[in-house]
């Protein structure tokens, strides 16, 4: 469970969080939604400390991230997984190095074990015998499933994904919620995901959170987001026509 | 004021860089790769840039032994001197700070601004060792053994250019080489290719990694990264000399 307490964040006068408080359970997948620039990707970063909050507390199983010493901090980032929303691949090595990387500088594994590894994840991303393209080779879809890859080869404890399906077809997307769904439940991870994709809203939303004006406006599950009367949490959700024409039909 | 800052940053930043390595065999893997991009890449260059300096320091140093004293074999004692205890060791450096400074501060920032830095960090690994560290040990090994090979090819180049220009013979050049010759010139010319070596790569790891921003922004902070160790190696020339030669 990661738990955040008045978290409040700005870059020079720019207040981007405000005073955020969050639950990220475990064993659920936990969304952030909000529009573009509302400060969902800053939040995802002041999760790993990746950014310093201004103020605030970030509690990792009830311990506190912020007050930690780099090398507690570094044992506990080996539990993480993160896809950034470019993706962040190492452009200098292979898909297959790029999977196998956190399995070589932190397991054990033998050679073969961690291609087995590597192989396996590949599969779960559809991606399988491409071990050997580089990044520049590949799509921004494919890049994406790769850092996918690369986030659950360690089997985290707790995931974070921004945007894990922008840039994907809609089938590719089901996939990857369908992917990110089972592994949450299968190993009971406290995955965060980030996203304006309603389908996955509506798909694997356990928990969400929504973030409008650096503040965590208002939070529900894919049941309750449908018939809140929040209106901005409404204006988001049924921004497109074909959304409002659902909702008319529904009501 | 900046600039203090930045010194203290640089210095922070060294004492990370230098802990222990996550894992041994990665980290020399990562160190051989290193050798190979930062020192036997920059062979040719090297190679080119010091026949040639070689060459025309020993055709100018013939071209003004109008002085009837001194003997011929001056031209092989000066050209040897000047190559091994400067033009080798500072300038070749220069030119390294140049390309391999550049090279390094634009591949540690384009993975900054790509995010690929925090990716690292991300999985626990400590960046700064893993990427800079394997380089600073590639060029302090390396370097010399460039600087040495380019001193060889320098009074070779020397030579060419006498023989080929007629000025002087291979006896009188060789006896010119070996006269009056102390190892602890040597020494003292790797002693600051060391130096130099590190204060490039450290120095262009330092404006890579604490890039912000854009391309734009890599492509000032490479400039940046080379101006910087070109200062430093300038400035520490002064100063080792000054220790060791005096
Ligand atoms: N490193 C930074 N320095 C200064 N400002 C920043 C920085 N990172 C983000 N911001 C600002 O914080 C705000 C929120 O950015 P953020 O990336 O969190 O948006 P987002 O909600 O993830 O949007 P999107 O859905 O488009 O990814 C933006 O206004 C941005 O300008
Ligand atoms: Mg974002």
């Amino acid at each position: 469970m990661i738990e955040v307490k008045n978290v409040s964040k700005s870059f020079g006068d720019h207040k981007v969080l405000d005073n955020v408080s969050a639950v990220f359970e475990t064993g659920k997948v936990n969304l952030i939604i909000g529009a573009s620039g509302q400060g969902k990707s800053v939040l995802a970063k002041c999760l790993v400390g990746l950014h310093e909050v201004d103020e605030g507390e970030i509690l990792y199983d009830g311990q506190d991230f912020c007050q930690m010493s780099s090398e507690v901090r570094r044992k506990i980032r080996t539990e993480i997984g993160m896809l950034f929303q470019g993706a962040a691949l190492f452009d200098s090595m292979t898909v297959e190095q790029n999977v196998s990387f956190p399995l070589s500088m932190f397991s054990n594994m033998s050679k073969a074990e961690m291609l087995d590894r590597t192989n396996f994840c590949l599969e779960r991303v559809n991606l399988a015998g491409r071990n050997k393209l580089f990044p520049s080779e590949c799509s921004g879809g494919m890049q994406k499933r790769i850092a996918i890859a690369r986030a659950i080869a360690m089997n985290p404890k707790y995931l974070f994904c921004d945007e894990p399906n922008s840039g994907l077809d809609p089938q590719t997307s089901i996939l990857i919620d369908a992917l990110i769904k089972e592994i949450t439940y299968e190993y009971n991870i406290t995955t965060i995901v980030i996203t304006h994709d309603m389908n996955s809203v509506i798909e694997i939303g356990d928990n969400i959170n929504f973030i409008y004006k650096g503040q965590n406006w208002w939070h529900g599950n894919h049941k309750t987001i449908v018939s809140t009367d929040n209106k901005e949490v409404g204006d988001f959700v049924y921004a497109s026509d074909f959304m409002k024409q659902i909702r008319t039909k529904l009501a | 004021m900046n600039r203090i800052a930045n010194i203290g940053k640089y210095c922070l930043m060294l004492w990370v860089v230098f802990s222990k390595p996550e894992k041994f065999k990665i980290f020399r893997k990562r160190t051989f790769d290193e050798i190979q991009t930062i020192g036997i890449n920059s062979l040719p260059i090297v190679a080119l840039m010091s026949v040639f300096i070689g060459g025309v320091i020993a055709l100018q140093t013939a071209s003004n032994m109008d002085n009837p004293i001194l003997p011929d074999y001056t031209i092989g004692y000066i050209t040897r001197s000047s190559t091994i205890l400067e033009l080798s060791p500072t300038i070749i450096s220069l030119i390294l700070a140049g390309k391999v400074g550049s090279n390094v501060a634009s591949e540690i920032g384009t993975m900054r601004i790509t995010e690929q830095i925090d990716a690292l960090e991300i999985m626990g690994v400590n960046s700064l060792s893993y990427l800079v560290l394997p380089k600073i040990v590639a060029a302090v090994i390396f370097f010399p053994i460039l600087i040495t090979f380019s001193m060889t090819l320098g009074i070779v180049g020397g030579w060419l250019s006498l023989i080929i220009s007629d000025l002087s013979t291979t006896e009188t050049y060789l006896i010119g080489i070996r006269y009056y010759f102390k190892t602890g010139d040597i020494v003292y010319a790797l002693t600051k290719t060391i130096v130099f070596g590190f204060l490039i790569v450290s120095i262009s790891s330092f404006y890579g990694y604490y890039a912000k921003g854009g391309s734009l922004d890599v492509g000032r902070s490479s400039t940046e990264a080379v101006v910087s160790s070109s200062v430093a190696i300038l400035i520490a020339n002064f100063l080792l000399t000054q220790m060791i030669l005096l």
